[in-house]
């Protein structure tokens, strides 16, 4: 059963093929008999899993049953979940159990999915390796000396491993999506605005978003048909109709314009990586897309814009957590400075304390304009690559990340080497735009992602572009051995 | 740009971040190097470029002054490090 997608598990449950009950067990001995390789798991929810695979059996029975009912799901622990912890990967949150659900969570429980529990992932959504959470770094099913990428690494690799069928991640600068290109799954970036943010652990508040992590594109569609939507509780919501993700997959790709940024194939990238994408470009080509080769001139201004932009924000979302209302408290604190230092202190890790002072510095006194305010505006100058490109194509194709899955401990002495690993990544958030990675191959047996940029709202080209492609190529259905 | 330990000291009580001594050399080490990344975009003319805050070019959503949430003290207190009579307890501020 695990092998299945979600679209396939939908109507294996819906036949009566299979009950959800059985699912969940299915996957949950998955999750007890490889998770203490891989680490994928912050916490497991056996029992509300077993719970609400019932209520799904029942809704099910009674035909008033969703494409999600009964199908099994992990949510990034990221996520606001009632009465379970919620720890962000952090210390500072080890011991918070949230006392209300997320938008995307009530959304997706509505909807009857099941929920396995919490995946790993960089602590505060602030890595891309996985290696920054407070419960351990997660294992590449690929190769477990491997690093899974990040932040929602353990959603990715319990994705690529099949401990779960689907997952919910975010994604920032590219959280998402380098994680998914560096497990061989496919993972989507909606636009900003699309998906709630309430109730989703905040990071940098303007760039971040949430989207599934799934084994296919078909699938993806499926879930963000329940992500998607406009939510009065988080102010920055876009109020704009939701399509049927699923009713455009089949388009005809004929004619469709596909411009490839000469800027995402210059050195920086690993020429075996440069190869297989320029071999899903010719799949491309074959499907009867047009492709064009564009420029995005502000490319290489992308990382050191988004290490000001998002620190700054970082370290004012931060802020809330100053041992008093929630989360770790330092003890016996002499006098309140000393409980805000110390809790802060000893709660976060290091890569965070980095952006929190990072952001702190450049929004100081004295510092802002030459900081913040260039940043802000080189933001605008890298959208308006975006706005012309699009001008003139209706997507962008490229590489996700430059390389495929580094080693565990390979870049994390060095920061800014770690950055660069979201090189392609960071520019769709700063500009607000959808992106999806899948899978386009390997090398030296590690998955290679390929990444598809759309314009506003335009998350159905996509699905459909990325749909396309994985009826004609089969990257998506290979697995990883021994999992 | 190369910071100086007085620079990490400053902004850490800004943020109010406690700083183990002993990772000194190595924030200002990495805070120096993430600068230096950033300083690339001086290189860039900004002029005349109106800042861009937000993604979506949209106006503030406002709704009616009306109360909508409900009275939930009991529910978010149970998860703090230390109440009493409803109070979030800090020490003492005030001799």
């Amino acid at each position: 059963m695990h092998d299945k997608t979600v679209a396939q598990l939908g109507a294996g449950l819906r036949n009566g093929e299979f009950s959800s009950v059985e699912l969940t067990r299915a996957f949950l001995e998955r999750i007890e008999k490889h998770d203490k390789t891989l680490n994928s798991f912050i916490t497991v929810t056996p029992e509300l899993a077993l719970e609400q695979a019932s209520a799904a059996d029942a809704r099910i029975k009674a035909n008033e049953a969703t494409p999600l009912t009964g199908i099994p799901f992990a949510h990034k622990d990221i996520f606001c979940t009632q009465g379970i912890r919620t720890s962000c990967g952090s210390k500072m949150l080890d011991n918070f159990i949230s006392p209300y659900d997320a938008t995307v969570v009530s959304q997706l429980k509505s909807a009857g999915i099941v929920t396995l529990g919490k995946t790993n992932m960089d602590e505060f959504a602030m890595g891309s390796s996985n290696e920054t959470s407070y419960y351990g770094t997660v294992k590449n099913p690929w190769d477990t000396n491997a690093v899974p990428g990040g932040s929602s690494g353990g959603s990715a690799a319990a994705v690529a491993a099949r401990l779960t069928p689907v997952a919910s991640g975010t994604d920032t600068g590219g959280s998402i999506r380098q994680p998914a290109a560096l497990c061989g799954i496919t993972g989507l970036k909606p636009t900003y605005g699309r998906v709630s943010r309430y109730g989703m652990i905040a990071f940098a508040s303007s760039l971040d978003q949430g989207g599934p992590m799934t084994r296919t594109a078909e699938d993806a569609a499926i879930v963000l048909n329940a992500m998607a939507g406009f939510d009065e509780r988080d102010s920055t919501s876009i109020d704009k109709p939701v399509p049927d993700y699923s009713a455009h997959l089949n388009d005809s790709l004929e004619g469709l314009k596909i411009g490839l940024p000469k800027e995402y194939f210059d050195e920086g990238l690993d020429s075996a990586v440069g190869d297989a994408i320029d071999a899903s470009i010719k799949e491309y080509q074959k499907l009867g897309a047009e492709i064009v080769e564009i420029s995005l001139p502000n490319t290489h201004l992308a990382v050191p814009t988004y290490y000001v932009v998002a620190p700054a924000e970082c370290s004012t979302n931060l802020s809330r957590f100053d041992g008093v209302r929630y989360g770790h408290r330092c003890d016996s604190p002499k006098n309140l400075e000393d409980l805000y230092k110390r809790s802060r202190g000893e709660g976060f890790g290091d890569e965070v304390k980095r952006r929190i002072m990072m952001g702190t510095y450049a929004l100081s006194s004295g510092y802002y304009d030459a900081y913040y305010l260039k940043a802000q505006k080189i933001r605008r100058l890298i959208s308006d690559d975006f706005r012309k490109a699009f001008e003139k194509i209706d997507l962008i194709a490229g590489p996700t990340a430059p390389s495929v899955a580094f080693n565990i401990g390979e870049k994390n002495e060095d920061p800014v080497s770690m950055y660069l690993s979201d090189i392609y990544t960071i520019a769709a958030n700063l500009a607000g735009l959808p992106a999806i990675s899948i899978p386009a191959g390997f090398v030296t047996d590690r998955p290679v992602g390929l990444q598809l940029i759309g314009n506003y709202f335009e998350e159905a080209r996509l699905l459909g572009a990325a749909h396309q492609y994985q009826q004609v190529t089969d990257w998506h259905n290979h697995h990883p051995e021994g999992f | 740009m190369s910071l100086q330990q007085s620079d990490i000291e400053k902004v850490a009580h800004l943020a109010r971040l406690g700083i183990d001594p002993a990772d000194m050399p190595e924030h200002i080490k990495n805070l120096s190097s993430i600068l230096d990344l950033v300083d690339q975009m001086n290189a860039v003319d900004t002029e005349s470029v109106m800042p861009m805050a937000h993604p979506v070019d949209t106006a503030q959503r406002l709704r009616p002054d009306e109360v909508t949430e409900t009275d939930q003290r009991e529910q978010f207190q149970a998860i703090a490090p230390q109440v009493e009579a409803g109070l979030y307890l800090v020490p003492k501020v005030m001799e």
